[in-house]
């Protein structure tokens, strides 16, 4: 009898401690993959590796904090991807003819103008956020291409910069962090201390009540989605620094993995809960978890399937577990 | 009496458009006529049957973003099956892939049943792994297509005993189209079935209530969503000739003409002639463009704001409507 009890009541103790520390046995499972790693290859557990995958998981964890954020209020940006693409191929295109400084205001421009539009039909239209974004970020793609056409012979050059932080170490840890850790610290103590991000926790959990306690939850969510657009083109910036090589899906390949490590950083896509954090410990898991499948030599297609299934199988879990709460 | 009116106004006032642009084609290229008629058919047959899925699903208060993952699926399975299996089987290949079809969306129905989580959630992880396995049958495009089979789509209508002259300029991709659409539509709209979808789609908690079983009837949307995107598939390996691992802008065609086509997304209400009337105006005003001499990439830019904005002022109007 008291067997049965216990085994009812801890998935509850499970629940409830993930709840109030999420990113604890997140923390253990990055931990039990570098184990795993270094168990199927020895040694290669070093300063470099260290610092490598910590440099690859930076623009991964900039482009999360997007879905982090419009997931708080129960929304995603599919457009990222596409704005942090048009960032970086802009910069590059522009550096030689107008100089680093403005080519990188020029290259910011589209991505704040595509996360307003983003915030206007979600704000104001109330379009689902992912219609809405998945379409914006089909206009900037075929924009895109017009553009190129404009810019193919000018050559293309990567702000100073932007190539020093994706590329320069110091100490042996990558230079990005010079710009990520401050990028972190502000979207946690801004998620945490100032009234937006209590709003959008609020506006998540509900928006009606929201709403009714006077919070104009069109103006929320057009800055946020204009700041997602922000984050977007500066993580473009920062990737064709890192990458070296503008091209016309850059930061494509970013997207999925974005929306899995925010879900995987324990921020949950119907809204109201979730951290910043989490999310930083998810895209090195999943930064792991992509050298674990390079090594293996799993192949592109299963690599999809695995990351659509931890999604759902992470959502699912999360529905159980607010059910029982 | 007037809900019916406001059925119908839709639609024609959807058919006036598409008149109105198919004479508008006419002027600014006078020689198109049936051949051009047939390529817009062809063109539009994938479009129509994933619009069609799309709409059951929108119904029944759902929406599948695996939509176009499910057709690159079905269209790799035809593509590969038809070069290996030969012509003599390309029959039984169409029952498989239709088969698969119902599978798929009968798995992602069932998911979202299961996990209780929210359909644009769970077909969201979906439309990733479908894209995954897409890919894992097929890595590049790659296959082929039964000749016999494109034939069924290419070209012009005929019929024994009516003289060619008066059926020549009726597409077969039209005729394929709304025969397959009458053969599984109507049907269903009729049966209990149908009008569960419908129920499920205005308030699930209602029906729950007057005894529809809402699982049962949302994994048969799905499954129905499923069978229309596999014939999506197979029409694109048909009109193509090879399969194509990657989906096209399938989805994002589908829901803007279902919101065009009257279909609240919402759900609950609106029909399939609506939407697919509203996949033709897409698809003319594409053709326009064109003949326009318009830049394929600014099409693409415009259509794609079109479809922005259709999607925006239905949720401005769906607003306008819950107050």
């Amino acid at each position: 009898m008291a067997a049965t009890i216990e085994i009812a009541a801890l998935p509850q103790r499970v629940g409830r401690v993930i709840r109030a520390n999420p990113v604890i046995p997140l923390i253990l499972l990055l931990f039990a993959l570098v184990a795993l790693l270094e168990g199927l290859q020895p040694g290669i557990f070093n300063e470099r590796w260290v610092g490598n995958t910590i440099r690859f998981a930076i623009p991964l964890a900039m482009l999360a904090a997007c879905q982090t954020l419009t997931m708080l209020t129960g929304g995603i940006d599919l457009s990222a991807g596409v704005v942090a693409t048009i960032s970086a191929f802009v910069v590059a295109t522009l550096t030689p003819l107008v100089g680093g400084p403005s080519a990188i205001v020029l290259a910011l421009v589209p991505a704040i103008l595509m996360g307003l539009v983003n915030g206007f039909g979600v704000g104001i239209c109330r379009v689902h956020p992912l219609i809405m974004t998945l379409g914006t970020g089909l206009i900037g793609t075929g924009c895109l291409q017009v553009y190129q056409r404009y810019v193919i012979n000018t050559g293309s050059e990567i702000p100073g910069m932007f190539e020093w932080l994706g590329t320069g170490r110091t100490l042996g840890m990558p230079n990005a962090l010079f710009l990520f850790v401050p990028f972190a610290i502000l979207i946690l103590w801004g998620l945490r201390r100032t009234g937006f991000g209590r709003l959008l926790y609020a506006m998540g959990a509900n928006e009606k009540a929201t709403r009714l306690s006077g919070v104009r939850s069109w103006q929320v969510l057009l800055a946020l989605y204009t700041m997602s657009g922000l984050i977007a083109g500066l993580t473009g910036l920062l990737y064709v620094g890192i990458i070296r090589a503008p091209s016309l899906s850059l930061a494509n390949s970013l997207m999925l993995p974005s929306v899995a490590a925010a879900v995987i950083g324990g921020t949950s896509i119907f809204g109201g809960r979730g951290s910043y954090s989490g999310t930083i410990v998810g895209a090195l898991i999943l930064t792991v978890l992509g050298t674990l499948l390079t090594l293996l030599q799993i192949p592109e297609g299963a690599r999809r399937i695995l990351f659509g299934a931890i999604i759902l199988v992470v959502t699912a879990l999360y529905v159980r577990i607010t059910d029982q709460s | 009496m007037t809900g019916v009116l406001n059925r119908y106004g839709w639609s024609l006032g959807l058919l006036a458009i598409l008149a109105g642009l198919l004479i508008a084609t006419r002027i600014i290229q006078p020689n198109f006529g049936v051949s051009g008629l047939d390529s817009l058919a062809r063109a539009a047959l994938p479009f129509a049957f994933c619009t069609a899925g799309m709409a059951i699903v929108v119904i029944a208060g759902g929406i599948d973003l695996s939509i176009a993952s499910v057709m690159a699926v079905a269209g790799v399975i035809a593509a590969l099956l038809m070069q290996q299996m030969g012509d003599a089987s390309a029959g039984l290949v169409v029952l498989v892939v239709l088969a698969a079809g119902i599978g798929m969306g009968v798995i992602n129905g069932a998911l979202i049943v299961l996990t209780r989580g929210p359909d644009i959630v769970v077909t969201l992880a979906m439309l990733f792994v479908w894209e995954g396995v897409a890919l894992l049958i097929l890595n590049a495009p790659g296959g082929a297509a039964t000749p016999w089979m494109r034939e069924l789509v290419v070209g012009g209508l005929t019929l024994p005993g009516v003289p060619a002259a008066m059926t020549m300029w009726v597409p077969r991709a039209f005729v394929v189209l709304v025969a397959l659409v009458v053969i599984i539509w109507l049907p269903l709209r009729r049966s209990k079935l149908g009008l569960s979808i419908y129920a499920i789609g205005s308030d699930q908690h209602a029906a729950f209530r007057s005894g529809v079983a809402v699982g049962r009837t949302r994994i048969a949307a799905y499954g129905f969503a499923g069978l229309f995107a596999a014939l999506g598939g197979l029409s694109i390996t048909l009109s193509t000739g090879i399969g194509e691992p990657i989906p096209g802008p399938y989805l994002l065609a589908s829901v803007a003409a279902v919101v065009l086509g009257g279909v609240a997304l919402t759900g609950g209400k609106g029909g399939l002639l609506g939407p697919i009337i509203a996949v033709f105006i897409l698809r003319t005003l594409r053709l326009d463009l064109t003949l326009l001499s318009v830049d394929p990439n600014v099409t693409t830019i415009i259509e794609g704001t079109i479809m922005v904005a259709v999607v925006m002022a239905g949720g401005l109007l769906a607003m306008r409507g819950r107050h």
